[in-house]
């Protein structure tokens, strides 16, 4: 499967087009389990434990977009965009979208 | 005396936080400099989504993400900011750091795949639970693009 943010596939052309696909995960924090990140808001700077849920929340995404694509039968994924929003107090979606086609 | 230091810890957080993360903001400033000189050779543009596609073999998405938290001083410094208003510098650079860390991150897996260009760039950033009392503050940058080589 090739994904892009642009409107095709560089030396390929589209041949056919099937929709949006989409995937989104939502996480929350844990501060009860996270000591350390806790400990982090005193010192600030990166939260190591939090990029690498952020990594994983989005690869999951990519992931469920990814099958959604393959069910309708395409092997390519263009002009990929993500959004971010807050359903809930402390909860936070990460949302992937795009256009499922078939290249040749 | 020990009301003294009940009343007084806040301080010490807040001074603890000022003296640390100052210096790590020095060290992380010090580091995007450097490894922005070293991956200045990989073209990174923000546009080719509504323009005739590049001529490459092959096209993959690349993503850089960080997850950043203000120290105990600079959520000190924007609770009394909240009272007068005006500008948050210290969360400039926070963000300005989250945002150039992010982007760097694409660059490096960019080059570790052999991209020559990254096209159409595009930001996201989100925050997690910084609105309640509990929990802690939290950054996330999102920067992801096309690599083609």
């Amino acid at each position: 499967m090739i994904l892009t943010t642009l409107e095709g596939v560089p030396g390929k052309e589209i041949l056919e087009h099937y929709g949006i696909v989409q995937g989104s995960t939502v996480r929350a924090k844990n501060i009860g389990k996270d000591f350390l990140a806790g400990m982090k808001n005193i010192i600030g700077g990166e939260l190591k434990g939090y990029t690498e849920l952020l990594q994983e929340a989005r690869q999951e995404a990519l992931d469920r977009m990814v099958l959604q694509g393959q069910q309708l039968g395409a092997n390519a994924i263009v002009n990929i965009r993500f959004a971010t929003s807050s359903v809930a107090q402390g909860a936070a979606e990460l949302f992937a979208y795009g256009t499922a086609v078939r290249v040749s | 005396m020990e009301d003294l230091i009940f009343i007084l810890s806040p301080f010490f957080v807040i001074g603890f936080g000022y003296l640390i993360g100052a210096y790590f903001e020095k060290q992380h400033y010090e580091s995007i400099r450097k490894r922005e000189r070293q991956t200045l050779h990989l073209p990174v543009v923000n546009y080719g989504c509504k323009q005739p596609l590049p001529e490459a073999r092959e096209a993959r998405l690349v993503v850089g993400e960080v997850v950043i938290s203000p120290d105990a001083f600079k959520t000190f410094v924007l609770a009394l900011r909240n009272l007068v208003g005006g500008r948050v510098t210290v969360y400039e650079t926070l963000l300005d750091r989250a945002r150039r860390e992010s982007l760097l991150r694409l660059k490096e897996e960019a080059i570790a795949w052999g991209a020559t260009q990254v096209l159409n760039v595009r930001y996201e950033t989100a925050t997690i639970g910084n609105s309640s009392q509990q929990g802690v503050a939290s950054l996330e940058v999102i920067v992801y693009g096309t690599a083609i080589r």
